[in-house]
């Protein structure tokens, strides 16, 4: 089986500290960050009305299926993704082959200036997320789950 | 591949739902959406066509209790069951922390499922999964039909690892959520038995 994605309030607030500050530098609507599998990690900006658990679901998919599509090619996955729209564009980004960085902006911002942050951004993401797999792996971690019992598990479905 | 988040107190597991064409495995998210509160869903988003087949994959975020003060919740996906639709399969198996498999139970699908189980289980193994050690259940669907196969025929077609299985008429809901009560408790199982508790 695969290993777990964990998650601890040390990584995150360095997370969300470069996720917010992306939003400011690029001058985006919505920046969020999700797992290959789609699932969502951090998010800031305008989240309000925004739907965030499906569109990473969907990004994942969409990155799953170019991924594929790669594969077909012999290429490399594409780590880069664009999409322009009428009012919102959207520039995906592969970080380290592990998570995505979405990017949501409209004509306050720009290709360029979105892609230079990302770039950026990338570099410290790909870091955090190289310390937390380290983290994870290491066997003295306090680990919720060793905790849990058949009865823990029962009882889920007796209310 | 679960993901435990320590900050918001969550843990998250993917679920999918396989199975030949037609067999009822995005029936049998509707159903679940339908009789799920509202606090306790998402958005269920289906990829497709016009037909209504599944071409990419449905998707439908679900919590359930609490355990250890921890949230649990399931992402469930279904697979497009049309055999050319391979290549997608293989893209919403990853990462999979437990699977069921919705056979059709009438008389001439039973080809079909045999090659949808035996596409299962390649797929898996692709991944460097084995569908003799994943946490997996098999529903036998459509029981309202006359020509549904007998089970103990289902099941020595389908079920030589003795899995845990169930009737259902998903449209109605009978055996749906039965099912996915099943699913969910093996991956638990199998997380608090892979991290050594
Ligand atoms: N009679 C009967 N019909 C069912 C049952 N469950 C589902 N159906 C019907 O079977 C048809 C196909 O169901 P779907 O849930 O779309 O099948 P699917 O497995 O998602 O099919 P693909 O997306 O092509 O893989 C629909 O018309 C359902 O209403 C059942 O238990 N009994
Ligand atoms: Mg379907």
């Amino acid at each position: 089986m695969n290993p777990q994605m964990v998650m601890y309030e040390e990584e995150f607030n360095q997370i969300q500290a470069v996720v917010e500050r992306l939003v400011k530098e690029a001058n985006a609507k919505v920046v969020f960050i999700v797992d290959k599998n789609g699932q969502l990690i951090a998010a800031a900006g305008d989240t309000e009305n925004l739907d965030t658990t499906s569109l990473a679901s969907l990004t994942a998919g969409n990155i799953a299926a170019t991924g594929g599509m790669a594969r077909l090619l012999r290429e490399n996955e594409f780590a880069t993704q664009y999409h322009e729209g009428e009012k919102a564009n959207i520039h995906i980004q592969l970080v380290g082959n592990r998570v995505i960085l979405v990017v949501i902006f409209d004509s306050r911002s720009s290709l360029g200036l979105v892609r230079l942050r990302v770039r950026r951004a990338s570099d410290e993401l790909n870091a955090i997320f190289e310390a937390l797999l380290t983290k994870v792996q290491s066997p003295d971690r306090n680990d919720v789950l060793t905790e849990i019992t058949d009865a823990d598990i029962d009882n889920l479905f007796n209310d | 591949m679960s993901f435990i988040n320590y900050l918001s107190r969550e843990i998250n597991c993917k679920l999918v739902y396989y199975g030949p064409g037609l067999c009822g495995k995005t029936t049998n998210l509707q159903f679940i959406y339908n009789k799920t509160a509202p606090e306790a869903k998402g958005k269920m988003i289906s990829l497709a066509t016009e037909q209504e087949r599944t071409l990419f994959f449905d998707f439908l975020p679900i919590s359930l209790g609490e355990i250890r003060g921890f949230r649990t919740r399931f992402h469930l996906y279904t697979v497009p069951g049309q055999v050319f639709y391979d290549a997608s399969r293989k893209l919403i198996l990853k990462g999979v922390d437990g699977v069921i498999f919705v056979a059709d139970s009438q008389i001439e699908r039973m080809e079909a499922n045999i090659e949808s189980m035996e596409n299962l289980r390649t797929n898996l193994a692709e991944q460097g999964y084995s569908l003799d050690k994943v946490p997996f259940v098999i529903q036998y669907n459509k029981r309202d039909l006359p020509s549904a196969a007998p089970i103990e025929e289902l099941r020595q077609a389908l079920n030589a690892n003795n899995v845990p299985e169930y009737e259902a008429v998903a449209y109605k809901g009978d055996g749906v959520f039965d099912t996915l009560k099943a699913i969910t408790k093996l991956v638990l199982t199998e997380l608090k038995r892979g991290s050594g508790g």
